[in-house]
Parts: C-alpha cells; sequence; structure tokens
C-alpha cells in the first residue's frame, strides 16, 4: 500500500506541476463551455423539430411535416424518450398517427406553439392535443455533461497511456522495474491518480462554471459522481490497454487519436444522434463516452435515478474490467 | 574468496545474432567485477539478463548459490546505462519515492553526502547536468542498501571531470566491502577500478584475470613509442616488432635501452619518444586485432 501511495504521490505531483496540463484543465474547459453558453444563450437555432412515434426506423407515408425542408421529422421508437425531449425543448412537436392522431406540445415553447398551429392549418383532422410542461434544456445544459465527459477523456486517455508510453521509451519503467514494485501496483496506482485527478477538476470545474451558468441539475450529485467514477474507470482501462506495450510515442498519439476522434463525434456530445441513422447508433452504443454522457444527462436533466441508470453504469463497469484485465496481462516494463 | 554471483552458459539472441553466447563466469565477494568490451559486445545484455530486466535464451544465474528470488531483488542496486527520471520531481523527491519502494533503505542524508548531491537537492531531476544525473542515480541505486550493485556504462557521455569524480565515489563504495559489477569500454576505468575483468567481444569472453595479470600474461614487453611521421621512414630497418597506430609508431621492446641504442644508432629524432607499459587497449588489440573503441 506504501509504495501504490508513493507513486500515486509522485504522479499527482507531476500533474499539477505541469502548467500545460493545469491550463488545458482549469482554463481551456471553462473557456469553452462559457463561449458556448454565450453563443446558445438565445433560442437561436433556427430548424424546427417534429417527431413521430412509429415503429419503423422511417417515418409513415402521409406523415405530416413530411418533405418539408424547413422542418427536421425525428422518428421516435420509444414514445416516452420522446416526450420527455417535448417537455425540455429539444423536439417542438410529437405526433403518434397511431394513437388517434395524438400530438404533444410545450405550452411554453413558442416553436411548439407554431409548428401546432402549422399542423392544425395544413393537415385538418381530429387531433389530439396533449401539453408538457418542463423546464427548457438550454443548449449549454444538454452540452455540458458532453464538455466534462469530453475533458475527462482526453485527460484519462493522454494523462495515463501516453505517459506510461514515454516512460518506457525513456527507461523511467526499466529503473521501477529493479525495483521491488510490481506491475499492478504501478499501474493501480497510477490509474488512481488519474481517478483523483479527474473527479477533483471535474468537480471544480463544475462549480466554477455553474458560478457563471446556472446549470439544470434535477438529479443527486451523488450519482453523479458515481457515473464519473466508473465512466472514468472505463477510460482508463482503454488508455492502459493502448500503452501495455506501445514504446514510441508517435504511435501512441496516433492509436489515441483513433480512439478518441469516434468517441468525439458518435458519443452525442455536441449534437443529438435521434435523427442519425440506426448503424451509427449502435456504434455509439460500444463507445464508453456515450454511455457517461447519456447518463449524466439523465440524471443532470431528467432528474433520473440509480435504476434508470443502471444499464449505462454496467455497462462501463463491464468495459473497465474487461480493459483493466487485459492491460494488466499485456503490460510489460521495458520495449520489446 | 566465495562467489556472490555465478552465471554459466548465458546465451541471447536477437533475431539472427546470438548477442550473448555462452558466457559464463563467478564474481567473488566484495570484488568489483568488470566487463569490459567495445559497444555491441554482449555486455549491457550480458548484465541486464542478470538483472532479471531481460530473460535470457539459455543459461543458468545464481546468487548466493540459489536462483535469484526476492532476496535478490532486495539485495541488488542498479543503475541503468540511460535512464531518465520522473518529470517535476526534485532530485530529494526522487530519492523519496525511491526509498519508499523499499522495505529498508539506507538513510537519505548518507547517500545525498556520499553522492555529493547537495547542492541539487531542490532542482528537478530533468534539470539535472550528465554528471549531476548520474551522481543521482547512483544514489537510487544506493538507496536500498545493496549488497551487489550493477554499474551499465556509468561515466558514458561524462566529460573527464565529471567521470573521475565518478570513480571516486565507486571507490568510496568499494571501501564498504559492496560488490560492484560494471560495465565499460573506456580501459582506464577497468584499470582504475576493477578487481577482475572479464573481456568480451561479439558476444563471447575472450580473456579474464586481474588487470595486472591479463597484461604479464599477455606481455612480456614495454612499448617504445615515436610520433609516426618521424618513425615511418625507418620501420623496415627496426629490428623490433611494430605496431602503426593513427598517429605514433609503437615498438616492442624487451629492453628499453637497447632499442633506444639503436634508434640513437639511426640518428632517428628522439624527442617525440614515449616508453610505456601494455594497456588493456593493446591486449584487446592483440586478441582481436582492433581496438577498444572503434
Amino acid at each position: 500500500m506504501k509504495q501504490i501511495l508513493t507513486l500515486w504521490q509522485a504522479r499527482n505531483r507531476e500533474y499539477y506541476r505541469d502548467k500545460g496540463s493545469l491550463f488545458w484543465s482549469f482554463v481551456a474547459t471553462p473557456f469553452m463551455v462559457i463561449v458556448l453558453a454565450i453563443a446558445f444563450s438565445s433560442d437561436n437555432q433556427e430548424i424546427l423539430r417534429a417527431g413521430i412515434v412509429a415503429a419503423s426506423p422511417s417515418a409513415p407515408a402521409g406523415t405530416p411535416f413530411a418533405g418539408d425542408d424547413a422542418i427536421s421529422l425525428i422518428v421516435y421508437r420509444d414514445r416516452e424518450i420522446a416526450i420527455d425531449r417535448v417537455r425540455f425543448h429539444q423536439l417542438d412537436i410529437l405526433l403518434s398517427m397511431s394513437e388517434q392522431n395524438r400530438y404533444w406540445i410545450n405550452p411554453d415553447s413558442s416553436k411548439g406553439r407554431l409548428l401546432e398551429k402549422l399542423l392544425l392549418a395544413q393537415y385538418p383532422a381530429e387531433w389530439q392535443k396533449t401539453e408538457i410542461s418542463g423546464r427548457r434544456v438550454r443548449y449549454i445544459d444538454w452540452v455540458l455533461p458532453g464538455i466534462l465527459a469530453m475533458n475527462m477523456m482526453f485527460s484519462g486517455l493522454w494523462g495515463i497511456g501516453y505517459v506510461i508510453v514515454r516512460y518506457r521509451k525513456n527507461g523511467v519503467l526499466k529503473r521501477l522495474q529493479a525495483t521491488p514494485i510490481k506491475a499492478w501496483q504501478f499501474l493501480l496506482s497510477q490509474a488512481l491518480s488519474r481517478l483523483t485527478i479527474m473527479l477533483t477538476v471535474t468537480t471544480l470545474v463544475f462549480i466554477g462554471c455553474n458560478q457563471f451558468v446556472d446549470f439544470m441539475m434535477l438529479g443527486s450529485y451523488w450519482l453523479l459522481l458515481l457515473i464519473a467514477i466508473i465512466g472514468n474507470m472505463a477510460i482508463i482501462g482503454i488508455s492502459l490497454l493502448m500503452a501495455a506495450r506501445t514504446a514510441s510515442e508517435e504511435l501512441a498519439n496516433g492509436l489515441l487519436n483513433l480512439i478518441s476522434f469516434p468517441m468525439l463525434l458518435l458519443s452525442e456530445l455536441w449534437f443529438s444522434l435521434d435523427a442519425a441513422p440506426a448503424w451509427l447508433a449502435s456504434i455509439s452504443g460500444w463507445l464508453p463516452l456515450t454511455h457517461i454522457v447519456k447518463a449524466a444527462r439523465a440524471v443532470m436533466l431528467e432528474g433520473a435515478g440509480l435504476a434508470e441508470i443502471s444499464q449505462h453504469l454496467l455497462i462501463l463497469l463491464m468495459m473497465a474490467v474487461v480493459f483493466i484485465t487485459i492491460s494488466a496481462k499485456l503490460f510489460r516494463w521495458h520495449k520489446p | 574468496m566465495s562467489s556472490i554471483l555465478e552465471v554459466k552458459n548465458l546465451v541471447k539472441k536477437f533475431a539472427a545474432v546470438r548477442a550473448v553466447d555462452g558466457v559464463s563466469f563467478a564474481v567473488p565477494r566484495g570484488c568489483c567485477f568488470g566487463l569490459l568490451g567495445p559497444n555491441g559486445a554482449g555486455k549491457t545484455t550480458t548484465i541486464e539478463m542478470i538483472e532479471g530486466i531481460t530473460e535470457p535464451d539459455a543459461g543458468d544465474i545464481f546468487y548466493r548459490g540459489s536462483p535469484r528470488g526476492e532476496r535478490f531483488s532486495l539485495e541488488s542496486g542498479i543503475q541503468f546505462q540511460s535512464t531518465a527520471l520522473m518529470d517535476y520531481l526534485t532530485t530529494r523527491e526522487v530519492l523519496d519515492l525511491f526509498a519508499r519502494l523499499y522495505p529498508d533503505h539506507s538513510p537519505i542524508g548518507k547517500l545525498v553526502e556520499l553522492c555529493q548531491l547537495q547542492s541539487f537537492l531542490d532542482t528537478y531531476a530533468t534539470r539535472l547536468s550528465g554528471g549531476q544525473r548520474q551522481r543521482l542515480l547512483l544514489a537510487v541505486a544506493l538507496i536500498n542498501d545493496p549488497t551487489i550493485l550493477f554499474l551499465d556504462e556509468p561515466t558514458t557521455g561524462l566529460d573527464p571531470q565529471a567521470r573521475r569524480n565518478f570513480w571516486q565515489l565507486i571507490q568510496h563504495i568499494k571501501e564498504q566491502g559492496k560488490t560492484i559489477l560494471l560495465t565499460t569500454h573506456y580501459m582506464e576505468e577497468a584499470e582504475t577500478l576493477c578487481d577482475y575483468l572479464v573481456i568480451m567481444d561479439e558476444g563471447k569472453i575472450i580473456a579474464e584475470g586481474s588487470p595486472a595479470n591479463l597484461l604479464q600474461k599477455h606481455f612480456d614487453h614495454t612499448f617504445v613509442c615515436l610520433d609516426r611521421e618521424v618513425a615511418q621512414p625507418h620501420l623496415e630497418k627496426l629490428e623490433e616488432p611494430t605496431t602503426v597506430h593513427r598517429d605514433h609508431v609503437a615498438l616492442e621492446t624487451k629492453s628499453v635501452n637497447q632499442t633506444v641504442k639503436q634508434l640513437l644508432g639511426m640518428n632517428i629524432d628522439l624527442n617525440s619518444l614515449r616508453v610505456r607499459t601494455p594497456s588493456l587497449d593493446d591486449l584487446f588489440l592483440k586478441l582481436t586485432g582492433h581496438h577498444l573503441r572503434e
């Protein structure tokens, strides 16, 4: 234990003495949050979004607004998810033709009221209206879990994997190998150090940004912490796997980019994949960041409890266990 | 004197190359044991197999008569040929870090004094000069008060003054009765520090013994040296066997007086004349046909 704590402390020192990593953590991320908050402060997303509940992946023939360039029509299989989208102003109107021409709008949404007028004028029928109230989820509320998760991902991937590869290349690992320390103790110390750093940084950045932008937070902070811990472990696992034998920093950089880019694009950090093809959504389901972001959003924006996010947590936990176990087996101290 | 370490028929291959090819030797307790040879001779591979860093393809290694185990790990100290240290840790923090990785360790203050680290205790290890860094790495190797110390080319890349300072440190460590296994390609280092030498070339041992015995065994003459441009026109007339070096010609002689008389008789300018005893480099040249530092 003393050895793990010693290496944990040494790695922490390296982190907080490196001005570059401090800048990225405490300046760049809040800067991004505040810029996005200002940029999207008004409801200036021009496109109107209508949803349709349907069993098939494409909208049934004769669906209102189909083919209208000004309106994005999104098909939802899960009715409850779609209703929540309306509740939080992420969807302006939701239609269900199979439920006797039912539609949902949020009375606080001006775009919702506009689409309602269009619907009734252009598609006269016996429409049944349901109103769903809920605080408007601003883009910044929606994107914040993504930004924090992205920060965690970069910090986890480069802060542990890249460092281990550098240490293997310059002989630090070989020097440690010549001490009584075991490989698992070294890896655990690095993982714990990164977990401590990421949790501290994420908490401080969240509190700091919350002073400027009052984020929507409907769920439990403890649950958010649990997501951060398990999510971090999954990312650390991927990072350790990449670093298990790699001895070239250039190769490590390439591999980390290869790992991070799909997550950056497909984990719903910046935009929802509701309107994306099913195959893209299924790829997204394999990425740990997707589960971190979805679980965090569910807690923050929908007030979800443990049971509702347990599936995400279970997947993340399994990823963490599998990646960490394989990387511990593959790990080599020195260059092959 | 009983041996503390014994290696038998060590073999290591890298692709088609036998980097270490059937090496056997025994290191007496309390001895400074040197592996001398040019770059690529297999010294580092040999020492790293003993340290447990590289897995041998064949052969046995015994520490205190048994295969190496946890005791070896706790009682050995290692200084590698090239090692970086953690970023953003000071000399003092590096020492504390490594001290806490062992169940018992030497008093840090004693190591600081022995390795002369006082002036840069609060400097980041990555900002040290070559000599300072090697002294810190030596202190790290000594942190567990090892019985046997492995030093792999410890003075490579140091300037002559830093190298001599380092030799003095190793002399002090020798005085403490520790066994030292040292690799080097500097013959002067081997002659100054080592009690016993194994000379390696192309993965094999080509000679072994104490420096004095090795030279006594292979040479019964001294060298009379003259500048090459002075001696070269007269080479055919000289009776003694000669070796032409880059800048001088060495005449092997059993009687310096007779050789000097002969040279005077030939009316050769003796202003550049030097007399020297054979060195390990001469021995290496004799055994392999090339110099240690080629």
